[in-house]
């Protein structure tokens, strides 16, 4: 498949190495000479120097002939601009674009025929959405949802006090008393898939646990961590994201304080949000936080533009015995660092976008049995597929223990219409079903019969 | 200072005065009221020479026009239309004192309604319509009018917005369409069909043609000029309840007409504004029935009298249906509270204005949050939109000289030796248009016992709450008159 990107910052270049990484053909578009070099030297695409929205270089990147164009420069009118004049050149080219712009936000909606485009993507948007999610249900470090949002894998930290330290996952089931799966366990900065009942969990472990969506609330209960709904939330930093998380907070009658250094944002963000109270201050100043009301706050999110004042300020909140914390960061390259601090749930923009992106791309070949989304999980070390049983599925109707796995492959869930049931050995799935597939193996899985042996 | 574009604009508007003063000469030849007659005719030839003669001086004039021009014409303009449009009543020796025809007249223009005469029925038709219309055309402006109905090379000046903002009452005066003289058509337009309504109402109850079209001017503008001596007391309850609804009617913003005009009557019931208009109303009304319950026969001659009076005060009209001085001190003290507050920005109406109370309010509510959390930045909206901090600096800054302006009218009028009383609500109804105020002012009384200052201090009161304080303000401030 033919995808050109055009920019090459931070979506595009993330975008490029996800891509070019599972062999599609990439051409890569930016007007600056020493970015396109560099990307030439790290991947294995083509590049073309130009303007993205000029015709003739949308030309030269081989528009006629490409399947996807992802417009991902940091101006909005110039990747609609691009969509618009790729999408007249052909026609039965998918477009996606990022637009960050929340004025533009109805217009894209209602006109994205006009603008030929397939997809638009608001980076802070998709991050306050995952914030959103990870607000609803405190306890959480991250969520991932599969099958239309009937099941999901919540990542938890064990502590000391945890009731699932030094449990086995045999009786595992005694302790949550709901059905769920261990499908992963990040232990030492090394991601395991556990496959026998006896592998016991410790303290410092993460977990990743599958389950349908409807069993969260059980869990959360079963494992003694406070599961009241927030309802003080203080966001430090007053950008796009606090802007939309806020309304969204607000609008599910939580009360929202937003802490922002510069006056004339505060007054803008004040016109914009009746109901959120914002303070004009730096959200570094400890003095502040405490005299805001930190210590009485359900949740602090750190989403300022720098990532060294989020990890300081979510620190002092853990430190403070905030019940949950969230960081922002734009840079999450060395996951180790990021690890061996508390700084609760990390919540990268530029990674839930391409995330997105390659989710479209692999929804693109989907008829060939193709994963519907794939979902990196501890540390990009074990992937989270969902794939539809579809014809040409190998096994229906079998039930799974006369199936043998391909090394490092665990079927997790299976979705029949609106039921999610964790998979035993007595499971069978079935043409139209949803499974979720979680690997660690070195094999590439690019369809659903690539997971038997 | 341009003196001479402020003379030709001083011309024009005398040319409209000697206009609209042709329909009142009319009536008066009709009447064969010699006095009047002769009042009228001299008035006008007096307009004619003077507006040729400011004419002619001020032929050539740079047309340099900036907004401390506009300000001092609009003050200027409504100080001669005052002068010049009381001559009449001095001419037909129908008013002996001179300062009295002023005062009578300024009250006219500024609809404010507060009248010296203690007896009206034996002035002459001719000028009882003259007084009347005074209303009429104060009540909407007369560079208003200017701006609407005349052509003027100065079409589309920015010049033109200070005018109407000078004139137009409310915080925040906005374009209803992009060309301002349109906005000017539409403003009269909505002004003439309401008081050709009311006019139509009132004579079928059976008023006399004059009696109908006096009353219906008086309510239109706000004013109160009434043409009884008992003003409104001795008509029919229906009288009395359709002049009720109407004043209300004209101490709504003209804007809500033009929505609902052009079919955006939705957003017209959500307005704040008008929703604490009619909600201040209805309490106001019921509080006072319950307070006067004992007074009348009847419950439906005491909501009457209640309503009435509320409306009467709160749209700044000042019409009269019963003696409210003879009410208990709770009645009377809401009233005096009501004076205060007036009514909705873009009426006719005079007082604070609704929309600067809740702008005041909202920014009190919001200065008590800042003191427990003094980093909070908050906004204040109206009807869900922001309000520039501008324009609140600009309510606050009126209110200072809003109260300022009371105490020093209040201390002129002490001079005169009335009760404390007599002379806080006659400098509160003078300076918010209103009319008649309590004790030796109130409704069955006038201000004609006043002296010469006070009467020249009222009449300045009357017009600075007409033009919002500021365009007679700055007449007396040096800097207006210095060279640039």
């Amino acid at each position: 498949m033919n995808i050109i990107i055009a920019g090459a910052g931070k979506v595009g270049s993330t975008l490029t190495r996800q891509l070019s990484a599972e062999g599609y053909d990439i051409t890569l578009v930016d007007s600056d000479d020493q970015v396109l070099s560099s990307c030439l030297e790290r991947y294995d695409v083509i590049t073309v120097h130009g303007n993205c929205a000029a015709m003739e270089v949308l030309l030269n990147a081989g528009v006629k002939d490409a399947d996807l164009l992802i417009a991902a420069t940091s101006a909005d009118e110039v990747n609609l601009l691009c969509c618009t004049t790729a999408h007249a050149l052909n026609p039965r080219l998918h477009t996606i674009a990022r637009i960050r712009n929340p004025e533009y936000s109805d217009q894209i909606y209602k006109m994205h025929d006009v603008f030929g485009l397939s997809l638009a993507i608001n980076p802070e948007n998709q991050a306050a959405m995952e914030i959103a999610r990870l607000i609803k249900y405190p306890g959480f470090l991250r969520r991932d949802v599969f099958a239309k949002g009937r099941t999901e894998i919540v990542e938890l930290r064990i502590d000391r006090s945890s009731p699932l330290c030094n449990v086995s996952l045999l009786d595992m089931a005694n302790v949550v008393r709901c059905r769920v799966l261990v499908c992963a366990v990040l232990r030492n900065g090394v991601a395991q898939v556990p496959n026998s009942g006896s592998f016991t969990l410790q303290e410092g472990d993460r977990v990743f646990v599958t389950a349908p969506t409807a069993n969260l609330t059980s869990l959360l209960k079963n494992l003694g961590i406070i599961t009241r709904k927030a309802r003080g939330v203080i966001l430090v930093g007053g950008g796009r994201i606090s802007f939309y998380l806020a309304q969204r907070l607000s609008a599910a009658g939580i009360r929202v304080q937003i802490i922002e250094r510069n006056y004339a944002r505060c007054q803008e963000l004040a016109a914009l949000l009746p109901e959120v109270s914002v303070i004009h201050g730096d959200g570094s100043e400890l003095s502040l936080l405490e005299s805001q009301g930190l210590a009485d706050a359900d949740v602090l999110v750190t989403a300022t533009g720098m990532d060294e004042m989020n990890m300081i300020v979510s620190l002092y909140g853990s430190s403070r015995g905030v019940p949950q914390v969230i960081t922002k960061m734009g840079h999450v390259e060395n996951q180790s660092i990021i690890d061996s601090l508390n700084l609760g749930s990390v919540v990268c923009p530029k990674q839930l976008c391409s995330n997105i992106i390659v989710r479209y791309v692999r929804a693109m070949q989907n008829q060939t049995g193709a994963a519907v989304s794939v979902h990196a999980i501890a540390d990009g070390q074990v992937e989270a597929m969902e794939f539809v049983v579809n014809d040409s599925t190998k096994n229906c109707g079998v039930p799974l223990k006369h199936l043998k796995p391909a090394a490092g492959v665990l079927i997790a869930t299976i979705t029949h219409g609106s039921q999610t049931q964790i998979a035993n050995g007595d499971s069978v799935f079935e043409k139209g079903d949803t499974i979720v597939v979680v690997t660690s193996g070195k094999r590439v899985i690019r369809q659903i019969n690539d997971i038997f042996v | 200072m341009n003196y001479k574009m402020m003379g030709r604009f001083l011309s024009q508007v005398l040319t409209i005065e000697g206009v609209f003063m042709v329909p009142a000469l009319v009536i008066s030849l009709f009447a064969r009221e010699t006095g009047a007659v002769r009042g009228f005719l001299m008035t006008l030839a007096a307009i004619a020479l003077l507006a040729l003669f400011l004419r002619l001086v001020c032929r050539s004039s740079p047309s340099a026009f900036y907004a401390r021009e506009g300000l001092v014409c609009v003050g200027m303009s409504w100080i001669v239309l005052s002068a010049v449009g009381c001559l009449p009543f001095y001419i037909s020796r129908e008013i002996p004192r001179y300062i009295d025809c002023f005062f009578e007249m300024v009250s006219g223009f500024t609809t404010t309604g507060s009248s010296i005469l203690s007896d009206v029925e034996s002035l002459s038709s001719g000028i009882l319509y003259w007084r009347s219309f005074s209303h009429w055309l104060g009540g909407m402006g007369v560079l208003v009018f200017l701006l609407a109905f005349t052509p003027s090379d100065n079409q589309g000046a920015g010049f033109t917005m200070h005018l109407l903002r000078a004139e137009s009452p409310g915080p925040d005066v906005g374009k209803m369409t992009p060309k301002l003289r349109t906005t000017a058509v539409i403003l009269y337009g909505i002004y003439v069909a309401l008081t050709a309504l009311d006019f139509v109402l009132l004579l079928l109850g059976g008023m006399t043609p004059l009696e109908a079209i006096c009353t219906a001017f008086g309510t239109a503008g706000t004013g109160g000029f009434g043409v009884r001596n008992d003003s409104l007391a001795s008509f029919s309850p229906y009288l009395q309840n359709v002049t009720t609804i109407f004043m209300l009617l004209f101490g709504i913003n003209f804007t809500c007409y033009y929505l609902i005009l052009i079919g955006q009557a939705g957003s017209v019931f959500k307005d704040e504004e008008l929703r604490l208009f009619l909600g201040l109303f209805v309490v106001c009304a019921g509080l006072i029935a319950l307070n006067v319950r004992g007074l009348y026969n009847s419950w439906e001659e005491t909501l009457r009298h209640s309503a009435f009076q509320v409306a009467t005060i709160i749209s700044t009209t000042g019409y009269a249906t019963t003696d409210f001085d003879l009410w208990p001190a709770f009645s009377k003290g809401l009233l005096m509270l009501l004076m205060i507050v007036g009514s909705c920005a873009g009426s006719t109406a005079g007082g604070l204005k609704l929309s600067r109370l809740l702008l005041l309010l909202k920014s009190l509510g919001r200065n008590i949050r800042q003191v427990l959390s003094p980093r909070k930045v908050e906004r204040i909206r109206i009807n869900g939109r922001v309000v520039s901090e501008a324009v609140l600096d600009n309510a606050n800054a009126y209110l200072a000289a809003y109260f300022l302006i009371i105490v020093v009218v209040y201390l002129i009028i002490s001079l005169d030796g009335f009760s404390v009383g007599t002379n806080l609500t006659a400098a509160l109804a003078c300076f918010n248009n209103i009319g008649p105020g309590l004790e030796q002012v109130g409704p069955t009384c006038n201000f004609s016992q006043f002296s010469t200052l006070s009467k020249l201090t009222l009449s300045l009161a009357m017009l600075a709450g007409r033009l919002e304080i500021f365009p007679i303000l700055i007449l007396f401030s040096k800097d207006t008159w210095v060279r640039r």
